[in-house]
């Protein structure tokens, strides 16, 4: 995945819980554009460990001049949030990825519907400044537990067609009722906690939407579980991956690359072949399908873990 | 009228599987002549397909208007031809919304045609089903001049527009709901292959 040094250009708390980080190139040069939804991936020096953690760009896609994220601190999570919220300030150099997009906007739509939950606003931020050039019909349907979780607030600057639920006001959001009597072409696209996808597909399934118009994106980051071995066939070299680490980052840790792209069980670059399972994978993807997953012969290393005797990976 | 195995061909072309029943969702169904059948098959495996469906029929000389219309479903209405009921197919489309199941039954023309206005209405695919009753005739569409030809049993035929002569190819356009048509003596101005019926 091709990379380059940044500079932090600048470092703004949005609500307690969220900031927003802006990078630019140390020389002022332009940054390859993107399309509304993409994300990069900041790599992060923490002691002796390298994190790397996706975030979705909120900034304008047709602005070259820097990349804008915001990261919300999640105090349980792996330490990633809390790195960038406690170690990073402006002026600061840090290695971000070019842009990729698993979360574009279908153009055929003749509306797109967004629903977000929580900093699941984040990747709508890039899309909404795309759909407001290409003057297509949109509604945003944003909600937060409080206003002070609802950081997407501040960085809305009142756009139009935004609906905000914010469930403390008990004003919650009526997933049925959004996806009632929208026109032929509607494409809805959901972020958020996995809960409300699973919503959002229901409904859209109860009413009749086809599959085709449905769109989701998970952030998934991975989740910590029970340190566990696991054996690199080529490369020859057995690991532990710690309760906090996923199966990619001991492998990075340990010299050994593998492909990836989202590092979130997303994308299908990481998918590596399993020679040999005695115990049980534990399946935190998005990519593979029930029979791969059943037949225990494929794993995802950027999410997925492992329970049992023994593990090994064509790696 | 029994159902026409046509012959397996390129991917473009498009075939044509037995409607499907959705359920009781709201539902736009267009038949043409012997697609009426279809309709009423559709309606024998479930009756609750017709709660809340607008039906458009276009007899075309078959008599089955009676039997659909006995259906009972939520608005019926029949026309002559599918350029009389195109302002009402069009409104109906436009006043579709996500969730509406498309169900299209009729010859190959009448379902060109009518999947090609559905999908300029933003229709997605995925709720259009086709079942083919009745005629194989194509609508083709010359690539040379874009004129279509309706109604085309024979190939080559003659483009009712520039009049070349043109070959039928199963190359399938879903946007324009017809099928392309070749000129058959360019190379060799006047060669022209004697002109056949065309098969499933
Ligand atoms: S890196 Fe994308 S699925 Fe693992």
């Amino acid at each position: 995945m091709s990379a380059r040094m940044l500079r932090v250009a600048a470092v703004e708390p949005l609500t307690p819980l969220v900031t927003r980080f802006r990078f630019e190139d140390p020389e002022d040069r332009r940054l390859p554009l993107f399309s509304g939804g993409a994300h990069v991936v900041v790599e992060m020096p923490d002691a002796d460990l390298l994190r790397r953690n996706a975030y979705s760009l909120i900034s304008d896609p047709f602005d070259g001049s820097g990349y804008e994220i915001a990261v919300r601190r999640e105090d349980t999570g792996r330490g990633g949030s809390r790195f960038m919220h406690t170690q990073v300030s402006a002026g600061d150099l840090l290695r971000v990825s070019e842009p990729v997009n698993l979360f574009a906007l279908d153009l055929r739509a003749r509306k797109h519907v967004m629903i977000a939950g929580g900093i699941g606003i984040t990747p709508f931020l890039s899309q909404l400044k795309q759909l407001s050039r290409l003057q297509v019909p949109y509604e945003l349907h944003y909600a937060a537990r409080s206003r002070a979780e609802a950081a997407g607030l501040r960085l809305l600057n009142g756009a139009a067609h935004v609906h905000v639920h914010i469930s403390e006001e008990g004003n919650r959001m009526d997933i049925g009722a959004i996806l009632s009597g929208q026109p032929l072409g509607t494409h809805v696209y959901t972020c958020g906690p996995e809960g409300l996808i699973a919503g959002v597909e229901d409904a859209a399934a109860r009413l009749g939407w086809p599959q085709g118009a449905l769109h989701s994106e998970a952030f998934l980051s991975p989740p910590p579980g029970k340190p566990f071995e696991v054996t690199l066939a080529r490369s020859g070299t057995t690991l532990t991956v710690g309760p906090h680490q996923s199966l990619l980052e001991a492998a990075e840790a340990a010299g050994v690359e593998i492909p990836w792209s989202c590092r979130g069980g997303a994308c299908g670059q990481c998918e590596s072949a399993v020679l040999d399972c005695h115990g049980r994978i534990e399946h935190n993807d998005h990519w593979l399908g029930e029979e791969d997953r059943n037949a225990q012969t494929k794993i995802m290393p950027c999410v997925s873990r492992f329970q049992g005797e023994t593990l090994i990976i064509d790696r | 009228m029994p159902r026409i195995d046509f012959s397996p061909s390129i991917k473009t072309r498009p075939v044509y599987a037995a409607l499907q029943s959705r359920g009781a969702a709201p539902a736009l169904m267009l038949a043409e002549a012997e697609g009426a059948e279809a309709l009423i098959e559709l309606a024998d495996a479930d009756a609750a397909v017709m709660d809340r469906a607008h039906v458009i029929y276009i007899p075309g000389g078959s008599g089955h208007g009676a039997r659909l219309k006995a259906l009972a479903p939520k608005m019926y209405h029949e026309s002559p031809s599918f350029d009389a009921c195109l302002e009402r197919y069009r409104k109906a489309l436009g006043d579709a919304q996500m969730g509406t199941q498309l169900y299209l039954a009729g010859g190959e023309g009448a379902l060109g045609r009518a999947m090609s206005e559905a999908l300029a209405a933003g229709m997605p695919v995925e709720a259009i089903q086709t079942e083919h009753r009745g005629s194989i005739a194509r609508r083709m569409q010359c690539v040379h001049c874009k004129g279509v030809t309706e109604g085309v049993t024979t190939d080559p035929f003659t483009c009712a527009h520039c009049g070349l002569t043109l070959f039928v190819r199963d190359h399938f356009s879903r946007r324009l709901g017809a099928f392309q048509g070749v000129c058959v003596d360019a190379e060799t101005p006047g060669v022209v292959p004697a002109a056949q019926e065309i098969r499933p």
